[in-house]
């Protein structure tokens, strides 16, 4: 499990406009492209330097290649991390306001207590 | 000594900036009910004659990232940029600077860390909606300095409900030692029962409105053995996954003091969460 690896990628690309729409238009490319050049990076390290073990697995890297939010839930990536983004990407196709964070939630609705762990 | 003049605790809504300024066609329905109850609200910081601000709340994964996480931090910088790209995108919330008090954000981390607190500090730091929002709904004009306090109520693990108690009664005193002849309002944010990114998320009320009832009554009363007595961090999952945020709460119930009882309480029960406006006057309820 990389539930932390997971969270960096949501929030590397949720802080980035052009990687928003990168990532919406391209999820496949854009998870490959990120975990080739982005994983290793020390976000608040001075650039150039970089870890070198961090790669995700494959039902991680399939969830996120495939937009599999409640996949991301079930996987314990940080739900806020995860709804903040996805709203950003999908929010625009809804007509009603809110209609996509209901469906959202909706689709989430075969999870009770205790929810996966988060804890990274 | 500084004058704790006003101890406020809130829920940030990220919303509320929205609603409110919308033109009228594009209100929602619950609009005018919430700006009503907010203005009420700000006049009881207004009436407290505030000069320094002292502001606590949580980055939500903005500029504290878990490669470095700190459980409790103090800015202390000159001036605050505030809010990000995700939440302009998300809430149209605008783009601010705040002035610090440099003074008085020394003045805490000293005391706090010789009483205990291993504060972590930061020259510069961009807050969030945590602090922006009350700031929106208390203070429009942002033309007070503040002093940020941020703590860890969004990624485990995250310390015990008590400590953020001890931390507000910590806040107390060390406002109340500042040799200072300033007036300072103490402000929190953090939320009842909650839910974000999970099953429970955006339903007609919040996801617990028990645990809502129940807190607000703990708050309103200054019953903070009650609280400690039925909040621990792994019952706090229940109630709804972002409901941790409840921990900032307890840090203003730390602030206000055991029993005391708030000076004015009110709610909002809007779809998805319930809203809850709390002030206490320490010194006595300005004329």
């Amino acid at each position: 499990m990389s539930k932390y690896l997971l969270n960096k990628f949501l929030f590397t690309v949720d802080r980035d406009p052009e990687l928003v729409e990168r990532y919406r238009e391209d999820p496949v490319g854009t998870v490959a492209w990120w975990e080739s050049s982005m994983a290793n990076s020390i976000l608040n390290c001075h650039s150039g330097e970089s870890s070198t073990w961090l790669a995700f697995e494959p039902g991680e890297r399939e969830a996120l290649s495939s937009h599999d939010y409640i996949r991301l839930f079930e996987l314990g990536a940080h739900p806020f991390l995860t709804l903040t983004l996805f709203i950003a990407l999908f929010e625009r196709d809804y007509a009603e306001p809110l209609a996509f964070q209901k469906e959202y939630g909706a689709r989430l609705a075969r999870f009770s207590l205790p929810y996966p762990d988060i804890s990274t | 000594m500084a004058t704790l003049a006003a101890v406020i605790a809130s829920t940030h809504h990220p919303f509320y900036y929205r609603a409110s300024t919308a033109p009228p066609e594009e209100r929602p329905p619950f609009a005018d009910a919430w700006v009503a109850k907010i203005l009420a609200f700000r006049e009881t910081l207004t009436r407290a004659r505030p000069d320094v601000l002292v502001m606590v709340g949580s980055d939500h994964f903005h500029q504290l990232w878990l490669d470095n996480m700190p459980q409790f931090l103090v800015g202390k910088a000159p001036f605050y940029d505030a809010n990000f790209y995700n939440e302009e995108r998300e809430f149209g919330l605008p783009k601010m600077t705040l002035r610090g008090s440099e003074e008085l954000s020394t003045h805490i981390l000293r005391g706090g860390l010789d009483e205990g607190f291993d504060l972590a500090f930061s020259n510069e730091l961009r807050i969030d909606h945590s602090i922006t929002c009350p700031i929106i709904t208390l203070r429009p004009e942002a033309d007070l300095p503040i002093v940020p306090v941020y703590t860890n109520i969004f990624a485990p693990p995250m310390p015990q409900p008590w400590r953020f108690v001890e931390l507000g009664k910590a806040l107390r005193r060390l406002v109340e030692s500042w040799p200072s002849e300033l007036r300072v309002a103490v402000i929190g944010t953090g939320h009842l029962s909650l839910e974000l990114g999970g099953p429970r998320q955006f339903g007609p009320h919040g996801p617990d409105p028990e645990f809502d009832r129940k807190a607000v009554e703990w708050i309103a009363g200054g019953d903070i053995e009650r609280a400690l007595a039925e909040v621990s961090l792994e019952s706090l999952w229940n109630p709804g996954n972002a409901t941790h945020g409840f921990m900032d709460f307890m840090l203003m119930m730390g602030v206000a003091g055991e029993g005391a009882k708030a000076d004015h309480v009110d709610t909002l029960d809007l779809f998805h969460t319930m809203e809850a406006y709390f002030t206490w006057y320490p010194e006595g309820a300005p004329a």
